[in-house]
């Protein structure tokens, strides 16, 4: 054996070991501080009222967030349900039938930049094309622009796990004299159920978050509504405006506010990865 | 070719095919014998598995493939375009390298591939179902956790199954690639067994790496070589004086 070879193996090794570690807890630190600080604030926040009260006026004491909470509900939930769809078909579109041709690779092209386009963008396509030729902002508006925010997630997704799905699989439905939708609907998209789920879920967890396409459309409402045509309260605008408002008990609900967005992101990424693991196993 | 005094199932002529440029088999010119089975030997790229999935039409799942020739089932040219495929694979099964089983229960698997062409009764299912798993040789490891995923099965047992799911349509030939490479040796004993006893209903056609399973299960063989067919036979006079020196080197173990 060539001992200065094996340790400059080990050298390496160590240094590459470090290297990655470093960088992870540099990441992880920073993760760890704004959770701290989230939790901090937000805890002390939060009370029975957050979720019963509707959101205060300016100058006004206590209040919640009551009306913010069910209204980014509403829309995430219409949103969801306009882009999975979507989504799921054109992903087996992409992963089933468009092996020939030009279609499948442009259409593929696309959803990866709408797939990372700013949600900034989206919204302010979504107020040229629908908010302003209806004239004023409104929950479907919002949920408009949340669906285009999915449709690129579900989609990635969908493909993706549809590739997984062996071959082998494919073929053996195929040998039977299994039609291509049979095929895809009962075997292929059956097994990657999981996959396609997750993929769902991770594109709710990230149109929870947003602001920017909601600031755009749905706008804001300080008083209940359910009323999809007009300008809905959601959580993210809401923490944007109460966060830079001179009022206490605004800058509280703001905390309280992102603590709920991100528990609802947690929640939905834990569920997420306890499918897939699930499913692994 | 000869194969003799038996009727013949497919017949290939003037089979040439092609992954793009790659002319992968060479003038093939091949009968398979009815209710006999036919194995197909040769190094690996040798063309066994292409020409296997040209009897099903397999290839055409995927883009640049195309075969030109003839292979005729029942007087028709299954490479002719007007073929429907879903009809043509419904009469002419497969069984494959690895077992896939498909995500659901043992029955479903098997109800899976009938339900596309006949429409029966929960009893007529019930029935058909356990004959598959007879033919198969699983019934008896099965018959209690039928609602149970195929998945959970072992890899031998997950092959059985697929041969179940492929005899339950009732097909008139079963294409069997290297069915057995990915199981043990008590498992490929099995399956052997049942090529024997399938071969009284169906004609079969298996690919295999291994000359002493060729010997054992077929009746005829076929030796193939870089997309050539080399000779074609009885399997007795292809294992004991076969006519090709190539033949002969491949079988004594001279390479390959």
């Amino acid at each position: 054996m060539n001992n200065s070879l094996y340790l400059r193996r080990r050298l390496i090794n160590g240094f590459n070991l470090t290297m990655s570690t470093l960088a992870m807890a540099f990441g992880l630190f920073w993760l760890g501080w704004i959770l701290l600080t989230l939790f901090g604030n937000g805890l002390e926040a939060i009370s029975w009222a957050t979720f019963t009260q509707d959101t205060p006026g300016p100058d006004s004491a206590g209040g919640g967030l009551l009306n913010a909470i069910i209204g980014s509900l509403m829309m995430a939930l219409i949103g969801t349900l306009i882009g999975t769809p979507i989504g799921i078909l054109a992903g087996i579109y992409l992963a089933e039938y468009g092996q020939r041709g030009w279609l499948a690779p442009t259409a593929r092209f696309i959803n990866d930049i709408l797939l990372s386009a700013p949600s900034i963008v989206i919204g302010l396509f979504v107020w040229i094309a629908y908010v302003q030729y209806i004239g004023h902002f409104s929950g479907w508006a919002g949920s408009f622009a949340l669906a285009l925010l999915v449709i690129p997630v579900v989609l990635r997704t969908t493909e993706n796990m549809l590739r997984l799905v062996p071959n082998s699989m494919r073929e053996a439905a195929y040998a039977l004299g299994a039609p291509r939708w049979k095929v895809v609907t009962v075997v292929t998209l059956r097994a990657s159920k999981a996959g396609v789920i997750t993929g769902i879920l991770l594109a709710v967890s990230r149109i929870s978050g947003e602001t920017a396409p909601l600031l755009f459309t749905a706008l804001n409402n300080q008083f209940f509504s359910a009323n999809m045509n007009q300008p809905m309260a959601n959580l993210p605008v809401t923490i944007f405006k109460f966060a830079m408002s001179p009022y206490e008990n605004w800058i509280s609900l703001a905390w309280a506010g992102a603590l709920i967005v991100t528990m609802a992101v947690l929640i939905l990424n834990v569920i997420a990865r306890s499918l897939l693991k699930k499913e692994s196993t | 070719m000869t194969t003799q005094n038996a009727t013949a199932k497919l017949t290939v002529r003037d089979l040439n095919f092609y992954y793009g440029n790659f002319h992968a088999l060479k003038n093939i010119n091949l009968d398979i014998a009815e209710k006999k089975v036919t194995a197909f030997i040769g190094p690996s790229g040798c063309g066994k598995s292409t020409l296997l999935r040209t009897f099903n039409r397999m290839y055409d799942l995927y883009p640049k493939l195309r075969a030109e020739g003839q292979i005729l089932f029942n007087g028709k040219n299954v490479l002719d375009k007007s073929v429907d495929l879903n009809m043509l694979r419904a009469k002419v099964g497969m069984v494959f390298q690895k077992p896939t089983p498909f995500p659901m229960s043992i029955y479903d698997n098997i109800a899976f591939g009938v339900k596309l062409y006949e429409s029966l009764s929960r009893s007529e299912m019930d029935d058909r179902i356990e004959w598959a798993l007879q033919k198969a040789a699983l019934w008896n490891e099965v018959k209690d956790k039928l609602k149970q995923s195929g998945l959970g099965l072992s890899g031998g047992q997950q092959q059985r199954l697929c041969i179940a799911r492929a005899v339950a349509v009732k097909p008139e030939v079963v294409l069997l690639d290297e069915p057995t490479s990915a199981l043990d040796p008590i498992s490929t004993a099995h399956i052997e067994e049942l090529v024997h006893e399938l071969k009284q209903d169906y004609t079969i056609a298996i690919v295999t790496h291994n000359m002493q399973q060729a010997a054992r299960v077929s009746d005829f063989t076929a030796y193939m070589y870089l997309g050539e067919l080399m000779e074609v036979g009885a399997t007795d006079d292809i294992f004991t004086k076969p006519k090709r020196k190539e033949t002969e080197d491949y079988i004594t173990g001279k390479f390959g």
